[in-house]
């Protein structure tokens, strides 16, 4: 299904930073490529920066003097959002209440001089296609957060836009919810094609959806990368923090092994090293028998999860240390293991940070 | 025994005070259709004084509905938007513009209109015209559409639907008119039926603006207080009320919607 119509437009964030009049620095000057049909997900906590770089390319703000935003290498830097041709989904979803969903849906066509007929077919189109059907002639406020999310969405993409925006559109849902729309949505943007920017706090979204995961703090870019980057090759301790859960170890090292109170453990990298910043993600840390790895430590805690059970290893390390095992293995607290880490598990981090 | 002695207690004392205030009314009203006040309701019941009084001052009260409707257009016209681009900018001199406005609830009317009149005085024709009411009648009304106004843009979010209008391709006058204004009119009719009501009733201002050809409700009511038979100011009174009532009840009517 042709819904775009094209595939949108390739984005160009040139040395953009944002200083708000009580002279806060919301964003730092950034550079940022996204292309045509990419999804790109601009990922951190809240205060990082990620809404206010969403508005600027959006054109609700503007970047500081310097800054430059390009859509298909045209500047688009000081043409008002209604010029911009994009399609935003905004947190709280800004639907009309005072027009039904129908009336919501065609509001762009019709600003657009879309005739009557067109209209509603195109509006019926995206009706099925976002799962709302008998939903057109209701009230906003006779709908459900997840119905609300589902109009502003084909809302936003009714007028085939260069470029979706979509700012946090699930944090407003229930977790459940959540889940199952994010999954619909991830189809959704996969079978739409069109350049997307997707803003979130929550890294398992930013996972799922993103073709790259822009992982930001205060107002600065941590990392650009995949999904798989992000997450096996984390360049700085707070993207490894941010992102899943992580094992920070800081230890001596000796002939390419770390020095830790439990025994020695193998690591890549640079042999002349002396010490290190490491992390160990939990999944990638085999339990076995005492004696039959080189690191070693006693049980803290067990907490069955179901798919599987997170224990806490006390004395392996001078913290302790979280480890994801099979739901099958029975362990208990007090009981003293072999932690067997693959030493390319092992990710140095720079230091300092 | 002793909760009934209390309920009848309260329930005296709460009547007491009712009359005190309705009495009054109903005495002054009464007075309108008595054909001799000082001979009491005995002497008969007229409408005699009523129709003396649309006589004599049809004009005062069908002027008094256009400068009403005036100030309504005009508080309208520029006090919605002013209270969209107040709401909208935000910030230390939108609070400042804010507060100039709301000033005139607090200055006595005769300042504003001595005022005025000292600024304007000098045009002759517009000091003649009701447009010199007009002006003070604006004056005096517009914090009240700008505030209700206001009230309703921080309960629904106006500036992000104004941003999602945007988004869609809406031009600042499209969006003022497809979406801040739809969703504005609890306040606006709030604030209209509040500047309507005010003007109507407004005496101070417009006691100092009037010339003998650009009278008022309230100015004729005075008028006719000070020249004529008891009788026929009673009767002024009863038009009055009969004129104010309704667009009470509506202004009630809507509060309470806008509540709910």
């Amino acid at each position: 299904m042709n819904v775009t119509g094209e595939h949108g437009a390739s984005v160009r964030v040139e040395t953009c930073g944002k200083t708000f009049v009580d002279g806060t620095r919301a964003l730092e000057p950034a550079t940022l490529d996204i292309a045509r049909g990419e999804t790109l997900v601009l990922l951190g906590p809240s205060g990082c920066g990620k809404t206010t770089m969403l508005r600027i390319i959006a054109g609700l703000e503007l970047p500081d003097a310097g800054g430059k935003v390009l859509f298909d290498g045209k500047d688009m830097t000081s043409v008002p959002i209604e010029k911009r041709n994009v399609g935003m989904v905004f947190q709280s979803y800004a639907l009309f209440p005072n027009m039904t969903v129908a009336d919501n849906i065609g509001y762009g066509l019709k600003i657009r001089g879309v005739g009557k007929h067109e209209r509603a077919s195109r509006v019926a189109e995206l009706v099925a296609l976002t799962n709302i059907t008998g939903l057109e002639n209701r009230r906003i406020t006779q709908l459900s957060g997840g119905q609300r999310q589902r109009v502003a969405l084909a809302r936003a993409v009714a007028i085939r836009p260069g470029i979706l925006l979509l700012d946090e559109p699930l944090t407003a849902l229930d977790a459940a919810l959540r889940d199952r729309l994010r999954g619909e949505l991830n189809r959704l943007l996969r079978a739409l094609g069109i350049t997307t920017i997707y803003v979130t706090h929550d890294q398992a979204e930013a996972m799922e959806l993103g073709d790259r995961v822009v992982v930001m703090q205060k107002g600065v870019i941590a990392q650009i990368g995949t999904p798989r980057e992000i997450y096996f090759e984390p360049n700085s301790r707070f993207v490894a923090e941010f992102i899943g859960a992580a094992n920070i170890i800081e230890a001596p090292v000796e002939n390419g092994q770390l020095l830790l109170p439990g025994g020695r453990q193998p690591i890549g990298g640079d042999a002349n090293l002396t010490a290190a910043l490491a992390m160990i993600r939990p999944e990638t840390i085999g339990i076995v028998a005492a004696g039959s790895a080189p690191l070693s430590g006693t049980i803290d805690s067990v907490s069955f999860i179901g798919d599987r059970q997170r224990m806490i290893i006390g004395g392996a390390s001078s913290k302790f240390i979280t480890v994801d095992a099979p739901n099958t293995i029975k362990a208990k607290a007090g009981e003293r293991v072999g932690l067997l880490i693959a030493p390319d598990a092992v990710r140095l981090l720079p230091p300092g940070n | 025994m002793r909760d009934r002695l209390i309920f009848a207690g309260q329930l005296l004392f709460t009547l007491t005070v009712a009359a005190f205030l309705v009495v009054p009314a109903i005495l002054s009203i009464s007075a309108g259709v008595t054909v001799n006040y000082f001979r009491g309701i005995s002497s008969g019941v007229t409408l005699q004084w009523v129709f003396q009084v649309w006589d004599l001052y049809a004009g005062t009260i069908l002027l008094s509905f256009v400068i009403a409707f005036a100030t309504l257009a005009v508080t309208l016209l520029v006090g919605v938007p002013a209270a969209y681009a107040l709401h909208t900018r935000g910030g230390r001199w939108s609070r400042i513009v804010e507060e100039v406005i709301t000033l005139p609830i607090a200055i006595p009317g005769l300042a504003i209109a001595l005022a005025l009149i000292l600024t304007y005085g000098g045009f002759g024709e517009f000091r003649r015209s009701w447009l010199f009411i007009l002006v003070g009648h604006v004056i005096f009304t517009m914090p009240f559409m700008v505030r209700s106004v206001m009230a309703v843009f921080a309960t629904v979010d106006i500036k992000t639907l104004d941003e999602g209008a945007a988004s869609l391709g809406a031009s600042p006058a499209r969006r003022f008119l497809d979406v801040i204004v739809p969703n504005a009119v609890p306040g606006i009719l709030a604030g209209a039926l509040m500047v309507v009501t005010l003007s109507l009733g407004e005496f101070n201002l417009t006691w100092m603006l009037h010339t003998p050809s650009t009278k008022t409700l309230p100015i004729g009511l005075a008028d006719s207080y000070a020249s004529m038979r008891l009788e026929v100011a009673s009767a002024y009174t009863l038009i009055f009320f009969i004129m104010i009532i309704p667009l009470l009840v509506a202004m009630q009517m809507f509060a309470d919607r806008g509540q709910g």
